[in-house]
């Protein structure tokens, strides 16, 4: 049966489209008004809400505690201070990626880990004999993204901590008489916090929340919205631009993190002194130079797009949903080599945009490549040239 | 300052005259070329009719903007936004999501980003419209699709004797011919005909036929039953969205923000622009302009000058006439201006309510279309007709702090309303006696819309066609630098003969709306004005 978040009671009321999908079996809503393009731009140029509560949530406490995470999490646990948050990832023993997340340290011994895929019973068999407690917290908390350039100002209002707290970093705060988490984190590439909040007292903290920001034209927004914001923003999500290693048929579902574009987390890998389960694979990965694929952005050339399309009498579309299959990425030669996982079109950067896989060896900004696509019925390709990520990234994001 | 550097500060190879959106964007594309380019505004401030002011007044708070004129975008042709890499500079174009049309009764029409939500919206009122709805705006594209390549190209030279004149009328004339018979026709409909008559062909609703015709009279001394309104419905339509045709943005700050931006990409691109420098003349040295003079008597050089002004401006001041032809001086003496629209400009203590929907404030994401029905709307242009304004005008109105929380304080609000109509000339008084008076005509309209709309006025702003002369130089304060009609259009904009960015004065070019395709915040004059000086400079 499917299930609601602790901010739905609200939330629905504010959604005149009734236009939800089931996000891990539980309802999320798609959009709110009949312009997902304007709570997009809520949320780049005023403010937006997103209810991110279907994120599973572990609690991880114990002496243990760090130990279990760095013998799991690519990402070095040990680096992260009580206050900080590390966006990581965790991989299977042949280093290949099976989820990613973000985990909360609020004491030494003291973390919550966000997962979008359930994993509680992978941590605990790595957590046999040791002195840590795993809990599923999902349904206890609510989690709320407060996401844009008055995202501060906003809350602010509510929590004077809001004005100085870093990128990455929480901190416990107060709304409207309830404690929250508040930690400047979020999935747009914009300024933006998340606040969680125990699920019974959710919905008091969204009014307080949207109280507070109606004079700065806040709204909430829904998952089309935020996939245009987070490809945008260059951040890969689950089941689209990878799947859980444990569950893939076949190793060309699989990719690495360094395929993946996590070669940032990798940290003390390629020397040995860092070891989590699927280190060792990614250590020869990195010594013997075996990455199959290389993660990068991709930049249509307009000109070329409208040609195309112009050519056969259609006016060319700028849609700013993802399109919903995998394309091809050709040489001049017409040869597959590699392709594009999503591909949207930008409104603020004004221009088509994805996030692909190529050979490594094509990976280098600005490469010259072709992205397939059908139009009138006939495959054609467009001009496209490799791109960094993220695509968009103010100043503000970490200012 | 050593001679050499006094040089450059007064040698270049083009001074734009005027630093509008179309000045600006042409001398960014000279200034990619590799030309130095100069650009002069006479005013402290680029962006000519485009531009965003900070209001200050009385008691007023601070942290309000108003788009003074121009208020929105749309006609922008989006490969200007590429090649000018407009981005880098901060071009931001804002959805405007909805579209509002108060139909009189109380009822409404409200139009958004579904088009299934729409059609429902219209068969609400008329269930025979629906598909009209779909048909109509099919046709329409059709046209636009047709009338496309016209529109984004120099048109072709028919009168003229050189062979690449007669390459350029075989262009045309084979494009015409693989348009299909019944989109021509449309296209001749609309490029002659009202707007009341084409929308008599699809829609039974006068709400409905209403809300479609208030893009037909726009910037012009036409109501929606004069012929040539269509026309200018269609020229609305030429315009886009991210793709979406016929849609319009609000530029992040108003359309000041996106002049500045292209001041920052021209200025990226080497140009030079100078504030308070009023052009009084171009010079010439043998039937050749040489540079221009500033009202301060300095004298600049180039051997491009480049008018970004009106027709007017542009032949009859920068310019003895005596140096022209007679024709062309002649034709543009008979250019039609005649400017109609006024501004109003509002600062709120918060949102108007309109009765129907108390509880929600999706309706005011973009346009507020104030014209119940074309009977409404030719009504208020009759005024017009004898010299006076309406007394109950047609409003397109704007709530800009909705799309653009950063246009008002928090929680207060701008709204932006064009109005029509208001004729430049008055019979028996003129604007200074009149302003308030069109104000309040302005204000009771909204009112009774927006019941308790004038207990949330805290300060109003009323620009009048002489305020819009005045202040950017456009004649008799017409936004379009000459008015949308047939003769005045195309081969004929600004003048027969003249309709490709030269002028009889070697050297000299004329790049505003007053040329082909025409105004709007549409940079195209600027672009095309660019890609024939370079053509000329053998670049």
């Amino acid at each position: 049966m499917i299930t609601t978040t602790p901010f739905h009671p609200r939330l629905s009321e504010l959604n005149s489209q009734g236009l939800y999908t089931h996000w891990q079996g539980q309802l999320s809503a798609l959009r709110y008004t009949h312009a997902p393009k304007h709570e997009y731009f809520a949320v780049r140029n005023a403010v937006g809400v997103f209810d991110t509560s279907p994120l599973y949530k572990y609690r991880i406490t114990g002496p243990d505690a760090e130990r279990l995470l760095s013998g799991a999490l690519v990402r070095d646990i040990r680096t992260c201070r009580p206050g900080q948050a590390q966006y990581t990832a965790w991989c299977d023993d042949r280093g290949y990626v099976m989820h990613d997340g973000v985990a909360f340290r609020h004491s030494p011994d003291d973390f919550l880990l966000t997962a979008g895929r359930p994993a509680l019973s992978w941590f605990q068999e790595l957590a046999t004999a040791m002195r840590v407690e795993l809990e599923d917290v999902t349904g206890a908390y609510g989690m709320l993204a407060v996401q844009g350039p008055r995202s501060r100002a906003v809350l602010a209002a509510l929590m004077p901590e809001a004005e100085s707290l870093a990128y990455f970093d929480h901190l416990p705060a107060k709304v409207a008489g309830t404690a929250v988490t508040l930690s400047r984190t979020g999935y747009t590439g914009d300024l933006g916090f998340e606040l969680t909040v125990e699920a019974d007292s959710a919905v008091a903290v969204l009014d307080a929340v949207l109280e507070a920001g109606a004079p700065h034209s806040i709204r909430p927004f829904g998952e089309e919205a935020l996939m245009t914001l987070r490809i945008e923003a260059g951040l890969p999500l689950v089941d689209v631009e990878w799947h859980d290693a444990r569950l893939a048929m076949s190793d060309a579902d699989c990719v690495t993190p360094r395929e993946l574009g996590f070669g940032w987390m990798l940290r003390g890998v390629r020397d040995g002194s860092r070891r989590f389960v699927g280190s060792e694979a990614i250590r020869r990965e990195l010594v013997d130079g075996t990455s199959r694929w290389a993660t990068t952005g991709i930049v249509v050339d307009e000109a070329d797009w409208d040609r195309i399309h112009r050519e056969v009498g259609l006016f060319p579309p700028k849609s700013e949903h993802p399109l919903p299959y995998e394309s091809m990425l050709l040489d001049d030669d017409r040869a597959e080599i590699g392709y594009c996982t999503s591909f949207v079109y930008s409104p603020v950067l004004q221009r088509h945009i994805g996030i692909a896989r190529v050979r490594p060896d094509l990976a280098a900004a600005g490469t010259e490549l072709r992205l397939e696509l059908a139009i009138a019925h006939h495959n054609t390709t467009v001009r496209v040239a490799t791109s960094p990520m993220p695509f968009f990234d103010p100043p503000r994001k970490k200012g | 300052m050593d001679l050499d550097k006094l040089d450059r500060r007064r040698n270049f190879d083009a001074i734009v005259v005027g630093g509008g959106h179309n000045g600006l964007t042409n001398a960014a594309y000279l200034g990619k070329a590799g030309l130095r380019t100069l650009v002069l505004e006479k005013n402290d401030l680029v962006g000519g009719a485009a531009i965003t002011e900070r209001v200050s007044a009385g008691t007023l708070p601070s942290g309000f903007s108003f788009t003074t004129f121009s208020y929105a975008l749309s006609l922008l042709r989006p490969e200007i936004i590429h090649e000018l890499d407009l981005v880098k500079h901060g071009f931001l174009p804002l959805m405007m999501p909805s579209s509002f049309h108060p139909t009189g009764d109380g009822d409404y029409l409200l139009f958004g980003d579904d088009h299934g939500q729409n059609l429902q919206e219209v068969r609400r009122h008329s269930p025979r419209d629906a598909d009209a709805y779909e048909r109509y705006h099919h046709d329409l594209d059709a046209a636009c699709r047709a009338v496309r390549p016209l529109f984004d190209n120099a048109p072709p030279d028919v009168f003229g004797s050189d062979p690449e004149d007669a390459v350029d009328v075989k262009w045309l004339v084979d494009h015409l011919r693989g348009v299909d018979r019944k989109t021509m026709h449309d296209v001749v409909r609309l490029l002659t005909g009202s707007a009341a008559d084409w929308l008599d062909d699809y829609f039974e609703h006068e709400a409905i036929k209403g809300y479609h015709a208030s893009s037909s009279i726009i910037g012009s001394k036409v109501g929606p039953m004069s012929p040539g309104s269509a026309l200018v419905l269609l020229f609305h339509k030429m315009g886009e969205h991210d793709g979406h045709l016929g849609s319009w943005s609000f530029h992040k700050g108003g359309n000041g923000g996106f002049t500045q931006v292209l001041a920052r990409a021209a200025e990226a691109y080497g140009a030079e622009i100078r504030l308070g420098a009023a052009v009084s003349s171009v010079l010439t040295e043998n039937g050749r302009a040489v540079g221009v003079a500033l009202e301060d008597g300095t004298e600049l050089r180039a051997p491009v000058v480049v008018s970004a002004l009106d027709p007017r401006r542009t032949f009859l001041d920068l310019v003895e006439p005596r140096e022209l032809p007679l024709d062309l001086v002649d034709n543009v003496r008979r250019m039609k201006f005649r400017g109609v629209s006024a501004k109003v400009n509002f600062a709120l203590d918060g949102l108007p309510v309109f009765p129907a929907l108390p509880d929600t404030v999706d309706h005011y994401g973009g346009f507020l279309n104030i014209g119940p029905t074309i009977e409404y709307v030719e009504r208020a242009f009759d005024a017009a007709k004898y010299g006076w304004y309406s007394e109950q005008p047609f409003i397109d109105a704007a709530i800009q702090s909705v799309v653009d929380p950063d246009m008002a304080p928090p929680g207060k609000h701008v709204m932006s309303c064009f109005v029509q109509y208001a004729p430049y000339e008055l019979r028996g008084s003129d604007w200074t006696t009149e302003r308030e008076s069109f104000g309040d005509n302005a204000q009771a309209v909204l009112e009774s819309h927006f019941p308790g709309f004038g207990d949330l006025v805290l300060h109003r702003e009323v620009v009048t066609p002489v305020d819009i002369e005045a202040r950017t130089g456009l004649t008799e304060g017409n936004i379009f630098a000459g008015e949308f009609l047939a003769p005045q259009m195309y081969f004929f904009r600004p003048a027969p003969g003249w309709s490709q960015y030269a002028t009889p004065i070697e050297g000299y070019y004329q790049c505003g709306s007053g040329t082909h395709p025409g105004g709007c915040v549409i940079g195209a004059p600027g672009k095309l004005a660019s890609r024939r000086i370079l053509r000329d400079l053998e670049r």
